[in-house]
């Protein structure tokens, strides 16, 4: 069957399943005083419509910011006061200052999840069609395949059209930038970036990479001509970018202070509800909260973090390929979702999407991953009412992921790119030959708890001492096989590119 | 088959019928079934099917015990939505299973070596993710998978010439859904002739002498003892009378509410048409029409205005006529078990085409089996594609609330992107599928549901007449169906007769 067919089927199949999964319900549905992330959204349509610009992130009596204040970059506002012109059209009411607190109708529901579909219709869903179609040395099946199994990643399908919130356009921009930059569009590529980062500042954990590359490719052509030249361009095309977007905010220097301190609220904590990472893991045995001082807190998670993501970057800059390129987002992201400060569960999808590109490369440990992803979100999506759109979404998920790629056929040491690893660990143990059968086993027992796990949660009530215990189970596990993944990631990109000028693959 | 609950969207009145079902068979001794009437959703299938909520009620009462008190009208507690979406899900394993029984069926003379190119595997996900299925049974709530299911079992177990099998199983779904007798001919005359008549003579007619007394008791004991089964329990309390009553209610109009795309449609839009040229020119006196047919709604059709009325005997008569021609071929022209698919659907869409208060879910009864034929030839899988994409569309008004739009839009879409080209891929090396007059039907039907569903409810006509839509809909696609039935005849009145040595 003609390409086109198919990837025609494989997008209304994502569309499909994605306007199913929005049918469900939202975070804090039905949950005054405070609802949840969707009522977060209503409500800075409401600022960014009825207040000047000059107000949108300043605490006043029209705006309280206790009350869901506005803690993203400028173009998410932009996007929250298109919407609400949309709004204003159709019913008034929705976005009326302080009246349309709490909003909830179907009507609304209906308005506000279309606006989710349009955005990932015209932002991330071209992105995925078009990578997968520039994938080199893959017939037009394999593609499409790829495109369905990314398409129904079922973290960001439950997170946006789920919990409720607009990933798809940040992480869709950051995919237009990977796309760029791998095509040698540098220029266009780093815009699109620089969008995707003013979207939403999470973005900050793939910036590393992009930069990294985008330098060793100026190295690499030369400092003195056109990689200079190259340097300058991209340099223009940021601070541009930046200045067009922050530009009603820099008339004066409290504007752009204030927006700072909203976007990275270092008073916050070291983190904030359970989520999969270190130090969140730690407070389990080591209550760190309480023993060090704030600043200290600050300057240990930076540590930890620079430290794991310098050698993949130093290996970037100084041998730029797009496949290095991919593989550091993934553990760049990685190792800020489990050092950084102040990190959300939802920051997982930040390491997902690199890890999606990946998929026709390592099918079977990307998946293994893309699995406990959704996983470590779990408590998220259970508090949110989305146990029977998560179960089906993973298990459709699996079932594409399993067919198209073959996942279990493809689990030896060359398949997994940890040859030259193991050759350099024979060296030294001649018997080292049961790295994939360790794998395999690895997998199989990662299953089997995360699948307990999700029983219990569900069906068992936790004990009066330890009210939190199945959530914090939930993060400690997923924390445990994030780790893993860090290590594994790291050793392909170290050892992998050691040969990297006898590989024939060179894309 | 994916499934994700609905809380909201849809709570269609047969969630509600079906629930008063349980609780009428649960609570109530069998001799107050087909007498039970507080809600008006009353019992009107079956006694098989009677039995098989009985069944399900059991399990029900582990669920919600609530949902079987007869009098809890409309009761729609989340536990009770969620054991009739399971029980749904849960008996379409039977619908699987005979998807895969029909593929083994197919034979795969084209096959390629792409696993996505096979006939049997086009052939079930044309049936596995057929829309007007997944629309009829998981979103609007009926338990059809389940009962196609076994029809296709029992047309599976005809072409593997388990002829008695076959038989018993069409037997049981006669008792399950009464609709199916529209295809009973196909059955009765199929099963005479083929498995009766152990030989033919060599011009392919009837040798009458090789009658088999003991094949055709042994099919008749089979049919009596299974409605013996079913009716026997009512025989016995003299209610059949009422049981019958029940099931076939003629005092409903010859269209219901909407219009299914058959020929009344046109020809009831037909007469509206005329009627409303007819006013403006001054021909009809105004006050002689009765005023329910010039509303703004699409009634019950009871009377026309300009053509002579119909009336049931009528379309018993046309139906009739409309099924002699398929008859008598599979009788004189006998092709084995594809003559009598050609057969069974000539005869589902004959009374669809031209039966009383027919529903538009009827079409299925066609849609189903023909897949089976349209990864056979060429020219059933274009007659086939103009039927299905006619026949879903037609479902669209089911359908009609505003999170349900996309969804219908987006798996209309994806269905019909897939059959069509993945029949075109297997029929590539001969003429293609469409000439340009199907092909401008089939590209019509977009700009259709575009003025339809998103034009029409902002113009000004939306108050005077707001049939409009429903009217355009229902004719556009008698038009393509009613076109679809008569490609099909010609088809199976002009095919060579099966020699004796066509393997079948």
């Amino acid at each position: 069957m003609e390409k086109w067919y198919l990837m025609t089927t494989v997008v209304l199949i994502g569309l499909t399943v994605r306007w199913t999964v929005s049918l469900n319900s939202y975070s804090g549905a039905g949950k005054p005083p405070m609802f949840g992330d969707y009522e977060a959204q209503r409500h800075w349509q409401e600022i960014t419509f009825n207040l000047p610009v000059k107000q949108w992130y300043f605490n006043s009596s029209d705006n309280n910011l206790l009350y869901w204040g506005l803690d993203y970059p400028p173009l998410t506002a932009y996007h929250s006061l298109l919407c609400a012109y949309v709004a204003k059209i159709i019913n008034p009411d929705w976005i009326a200052l302080h009246t349309s607190r709490g909003y909830e109708s179907e009507a609304h529901k209906l308005f506000m999840r279309a606006t989710v579909l349009i955005a990932d219709l015209l932002i991330y869903i071209p992105a995925v069609v078009l990578y997968c179609c520039c994938l080199k040395e893959m017939s037009s099946k394999k593609k499409v395949a790829n495109a369905l199994c990314i398409l129904l990643y079922p973290g960001l399908i439950l997170i946006d059209y789920g919990h409720f919130q607009y990933n798809s356009v940040s992480l869709g921009f950051a995919l237009w930038g990977v796309l760029g930059v791998s095509c040698h569009w540098d220029v266009l590529g780093s815009l699109a970036f620089c969008l995707a980062l003013n979207y939403k500042q999470m973005e900050l954990y793939h910036s590393l990479p992009f930069f990294c590359f985008l330098l060793g490719k100026c190295f690499k052509k030369g400092l003195k001509g056109k990689g200079f030249v190259l340097l300058i361009k991209l340099a223009c095309t940021v601070v541009a970018s930046f200045i067009v977007c922050w530009l009603p905010f820099f008339s004066e220097k409290e504007q752009t202070l204030q927006v700072l301190r909203r976007l990275f609220p270092v008073d916050r904590g070291l983190f904030e509800d359970k989520v999969a990472n270190l130090w969140c893991s730690l407070s389990v045995f080591l209550k760190i909260k309480d023993i060090l001082p704030r600043h200290t807190q600050l300057i240990i998670s930076f540590c930890f973090t620079f430290l794991s993501l310098l050698p993949a970057c130093i290996k970037l800059t100084l041998q730029p390929c797009p496949k290095a390129f991919r593989f550091s987002l993934v553990t760049c992201a990685l190792s800020f979702f489990l050092f950084s400060f102040h990190v959300h569960e939802k920051s997982i999808l930040l390491v997902s999407l690199p890890v999606c590109l990946v998929l026709s490369e390592i099918p079977f440990m990307s998946t293994w991953f893309l699995l406990v992803s959704t996983f470590s979100m779990l408590p998220l999506l259970l508090k949110d009412d989305l146990l029977m759109p998560t179960v089906v979404t993973v298990m459709a998920f699996f079932i594409a992921c399993a067919t198209s790629f073959s996942i279990f056929e493809k689990t030896s040491e060359e398949e997994l790119q940890l040859k030259s690893f193991s050759i350099s660990v024979r060296k030294y143990l001649p018997c080292f030959t049961f790295l994939p059968r360790i794998i395999q086993h690895l997998f199989l027992m990662s299953v089997i708890t995360m699948v307990l796990l999700t029983l219990m949660t569900v069906t068992l009530d936790p004990p009066q001492k330890y009210p939190d215990l199945f959530s914090v189970l939930v993060c400690f596990v997923s924390f445990l096989k994030l780790l893993f993944f860090l290590v594994y990631f790291n050793i392909v990109i170290m050892w992998d590119f050691k040969n990297g000028r006898n590989q024939k693959k060179v894309n | 088959m994916w499934h994700v609950p609905e809380p909201e969207s849809s709570h269609s009145t047969d969630f509600e019928v079906h629930r008063n079902w349980l609780a009428i068979t649960h609570s109530l001794p069998i001799s107050q079934w087909y007498y039970e009437a507080t809600s008006e959703w009353t019992l009107d299938y079956p006694p098989f099917f009677a039995w098989f909520e009985y069944a399900l009620s059991h399990v029900a009462k582990y669920f919600d015990e609530e949902m079987l008190n007869v009098h809890n009208l409309n009761y729609n507690s989340s536990k009770t939505i969620l054991f009739q979406r399971f029980s749904v899900i849960f008996t379409d394993a039977l619908f699987v299973y005979a998807v895969h029984e029909c593929c083994k069926c197919i034979d795969g003379k084209k096959a390629s070596k792409e696993l996505t190119e096979k006939p049997k595997f086009i052939l079930s996900v044309l049936l596995l993710w057929n829309f007007g299925l997944l629309i009829v049974d998981h979103i609007h709530f009926q338990y059809n998978g389940f009962l196609f299911g076994l029809m296709l079992l029992s047309i599976a177990r005809l072409f593997q010439k388990r002829h008695v099998e076959g038989a018993f199983l069409f037997a049981v779904l006669l008792h399950l859904k009464h609709i199916y007798l529209y295809v009973a001919p196909a059955y009765g005359v199929y099963l005479l002739r083929s498995h009766c008549f152990t030989a033919n003579k060599p011009d392919g007619s009837v040798r009458w002498n090789s009658f088999s007394y003991a094949r055709f008791i042994s099919l008749g004991l089979i049919v009596f003892l299974v409605s013996a089964l079913s009716l026997g329990p009512f025989l016995a309390l003299n209610q059949l009378p009422q049981v019958f009553s029940r099931l076939f209610p003629f005092k409903r109009g010859l269209c219901h509410a909407y219009w299914a795309p058959n020929f009344w449609a046109l020809y009831s839009a037909l007469d509206k048409v005329l009627s409303v040229i007819g006013l403006k020119l001054k021909l009809l006196d105004p006050n002689k029409i009765p005023k329910a047919s010039m509303t703004s709604g699409l009634v019950q059709q009871f009377q026309h205005t300009v053509l002579p009325s119909v009336t049931p005997l009528a379309t018993l008569l046309c139906t009739l006529i409309a099924i002699a021609p398929s008859i008598f071929c599979l009788w004189f022209k006998p092709q084995g078990p594809r003559g009598f698919l050609r057969c069974l659907i000539l005869c589902a869409l004959s009374s669809f085409m031209f039966g009383w208060h027919v529903h538009e879910k009827a079409i299925l009864l066609a849609v189903l089996p023909m897949s089976l034929l349209s990864v056979g030839k060429a020219r059933d899988a274009s007659i086939f594609l103009i039927l299905t994409t006619a026949g879903h569309y037609s479902l669209f008004p089911l359908l009609f609330t505003a999170p349900e739009l996309p969804i219908k839009i987006l798996l209309m879409l994806l269905f019909t992107t897939y059959s069509i080209s993945s029949l075109k891929t297997l029929f590539r090396k001969e003429k293609p599928l469409f000439n340009w007059m199907e092909t401008f039907y089939l590209l019509g039907l977009g700009p259709l549901e575009v003025f339809c569903e998103f034009v029409f409810p902002f113009t000004s006509w939306k108050l005077k007449y707001s049939f409009l839509p429903l009217l355009l809909t229902s004719a556009y696609c008698a038009v393509g169906i009613a076109y679809a039935w008569f490609k099909l005849y010609l088809s199976a009145l002009t095919d060579p007769p099966a020699g004796k040595t066509r393997k079948q």
